[in-house]
């Protein structure tokens, strides 16, 4: 039985603070887990680590035949943005869904709750690894593909970042969101494809924008993925004014206010029964 | 002040369907517990009883802070489990009915995990062999047995050495030697000073290691008490046959009797007052008794008891009949 003492305890159980809302150790713990988890599941390690690499050549091979003459882009300023958001697509909205939907319906999520961590630092924690697996591979893409396909330093990093950033945040929170539409793990590989159909098509992503008519370009301007590969594209063509660059930052934004506030709601840490 | 206190505890699940909300209408959904309290002190085993439905998980997953009531109040450590879970948490630990844990981790992966989210956590290692899987520390969690499992949920919730543990259903799917070290576990932490709320099934559990107990029937407190309180309301019982020829309608009049055949079965709540006015008629009558025993109330006739009962429409009227002699 337990060695511990019956003093011992009282002991610390008078010195116990109270828990605080954001504890790096826990976050760490969480998403080392999540990490093992993600390293031993094949399906999802191939879809967001080879998946996104191969479709950036069909991208390429697109690029070079679509005619881009008067649109001021190049081959490597049109892949590369759709090559980030393949990345983010892939490696963290779609395996997040995954993520979300297996652990809920495994009753990990509730189980968790039963302990210390924070709901923030649960689902923080859980996207950590699919985040941070989404950055480094759009670093290296972004790096490969500017020297290979001559596309240089981008001229306005700071658009670049801001891109990143976003972009892997409003996936991860999208994510979430979708989960709670997602009834079953089997559903889960379907539920994401709205928005990954929309964004291929829409945003972006196989096609620049720039070569639709200007309506129709318009619209998709709102969908949620856009923002991200304007944002992108802006960084090496430098044809992103302020105004449209607010607009881009305000469309992403609220894209991730409006699929925080659907988790905030709807989000379900347990399996309907 | 008592580790945990309910106080009107109801807890109500929204129904799927709105279009029976009219005006009127009583609310959709179903109401798993339904005005309920008790108060489990400090330091005290109490376990909750009842068939599956009666609401012992609903009532559980209040106390763990996972739900909040739909009216009542509950109190654990005196505090808010669900709306100042950061107080609460690092105080209590929780064994879930089922599951909780990614399938892909082995076991010391999993209990590294919980160890990090807990604050003043035993070393996993300690926390798993106090449960005994210190020799499975290795494999994946898909891959235990229905038991280990269970085991390795009691060791987290050990983990951080908590003041109030609720385990739900602890040992369902566990050997009879898994039940008998977790009883053992359980009876060390109340040594030291937890406060256990268990929930259970196998009612030899419930009557060797609770102080104190509730039967929840359709979620509602039918009966609670010590276990001896509870078995106390129920009648003992007397059984025996009767030699061919013997009548049960001569059975003296102070021993109320039903009779299926040649069996007959009395219950009474004064045994022994019965039982020597049987052998005494027995003897001056020459009559042999075969197959005699009598015994007090068990918790589980107890139980048994008021699960039929519950279950029989507009119950209590109908028993008198069905013990008429036949």
């Amino acid at each position: 039985m337990s060695g511990t003492t019956t003093t011992a305890r009282a002991a610390q159980r008078g010195s116990r603070p109270r828990i605080s809302s954001l504890s790096a150790r826990r976050v760490r713990a969480l998403a080392r887990a999540e990490l093992t988890l993600l390293i031993r599941n094949r399906p999802a390690l191939f879809v967001a680590l080879l998946l996104p690499t191969v479709l950036t050549f069909s991208l390429k091979t697109t690029a070079e035949q679509a005619d881009l003459s008067g649109t001021g882009l190049s081959v490597g300023t049109a892949v590369l943005p759709g090559a980030v958001g393949m990345v983010l697509l892939f490696a963290v909205y779609s395996n997040l869904v995954g993520v979300y939907v297996g652990r809920r319906e495994e009753l990990v999520l509730k189980r968790l709750r039963t302990g210390e961590a924070a709901d923030g630092e649960i689902l923080g924690a859980a996207a950590l690894p699919s985040v941070t697996i989404g950055l480094l591979q759009s670093a290296l893409l972004l790096a490969g593909g500017a020297l290979l396909l001559d596309a240089g330093a981008p001229a306005r990093p700071d658009l670049l970042l801001a891109g990143l950033v976003l972009g892997v945040v409003l996936m991860a929170v999208l994510a979430a969101a979708s989960s709670a539409f997602t009834r079953t793990t089997e559903l889960a590989q379907l539920t994401p494809m709205p928005l990954m159909l929309a964004t291929f098509a829409g945003s972006g992503v196989f096609v620049p924008l720039e070569i639709y008519p200007d309506r129709i370009a318009e619209i998709c301007r709102w969908l949620p993925m856009t923002p991200i590969t304007d944002l992108l594209r802006g960084a090496w063509t430098e044809q992103l004014g302020g105004g449209e660059t607010l607009r881009s930052l305000a469309v992403a934004l609220a894209w991730t206010a409006l699929g925080a506030y659907a988790v905030a709601k709807r989000f379900r840490w347990e399996p309907r029964r | 002040m008592d580790a945990i206190e309910v106080e009107g505890l109801k807890r109500r699940y929204a129904g799927p369907v709105r279009a029976g909300r009219r005006a009127g209408a009583a609310e959709g959904g179903f109401e798993a517990v339904r005005d309920i309290s008790f108060s489990v002190r400090e330091g005290e085993i109490f376990a909750l009883l009842g068939t599956n439905g009666a609401g012992k998980t609903s009532t559980v997953e209040v106390l763990e802070g996972l739900a909040r009531p739909s009216a009542g109040t509950v109190r654990v450590l005196g505090l808010d489990p669900f709306g100042e879970r950061a107080l609460v948490r690092p105080r209590t630990g929780v064994m879930l009915q089922e599951g909780g844990f990614p399938s892909e981790l082995t076991v010391a992966e999993t209990a590294a995990m919980w160890a990090g989210v807990t604050s003043d956590a035993r070393p996993p290692g300690e926390a798993l062999e106090l449960v005994g899987l210190g020799g499975r520390t290795g494999v994946r969690v898909k891959q235990l047995s229905g038991g280990e499992r269970r085991r390795l949920d009691l060791a987290l919730a050990l983990i951080g050495r908590p003041e109030v543990l609720f385990l739900d259903e602890p040992t369902t799917g566990m050997d009879p030697e898994g039940r008998r070290d977790t009883a053992d576990l359980v009876r060390g932490l109340r040594a030291e000073g937890t406060t256990v709320l268990l929930t259970t099934h196998y009612l030899e559990e419930a009557e060797q290691l609770a102080d104190r107990l509730a039967i929840m029937q359709a979620g509602r407190i039918v009966a609670s008490g010590t276990p001896d309180q509870v078995v106390a309301q129920r009648p003992s019982r007397i059984t025996f046959r009767l030699p061919a020829g013997v009548a049960p309608e001569r059975l003296p009049l102070s021993v109320p009797a039903a009779a299926d055949g040649r069996s007959v079965t009395v219950k009474t709540h004064e045994l022994q007052p019965a039982l020597t006015d049987l052998l005494l008629w027995a003897r001056e009558n020459g009559v042999a008794l075969e197959g005699l025993q009598a015994r007090s109330a068990s918790l589980e006739e107890a139980f048994l008891e008021i699960a039929q009962a519950g279950n029989r429409p507009g119950h209590g009227d109908e028993r008198a009949v069905m013990e008429v002699p036949a």
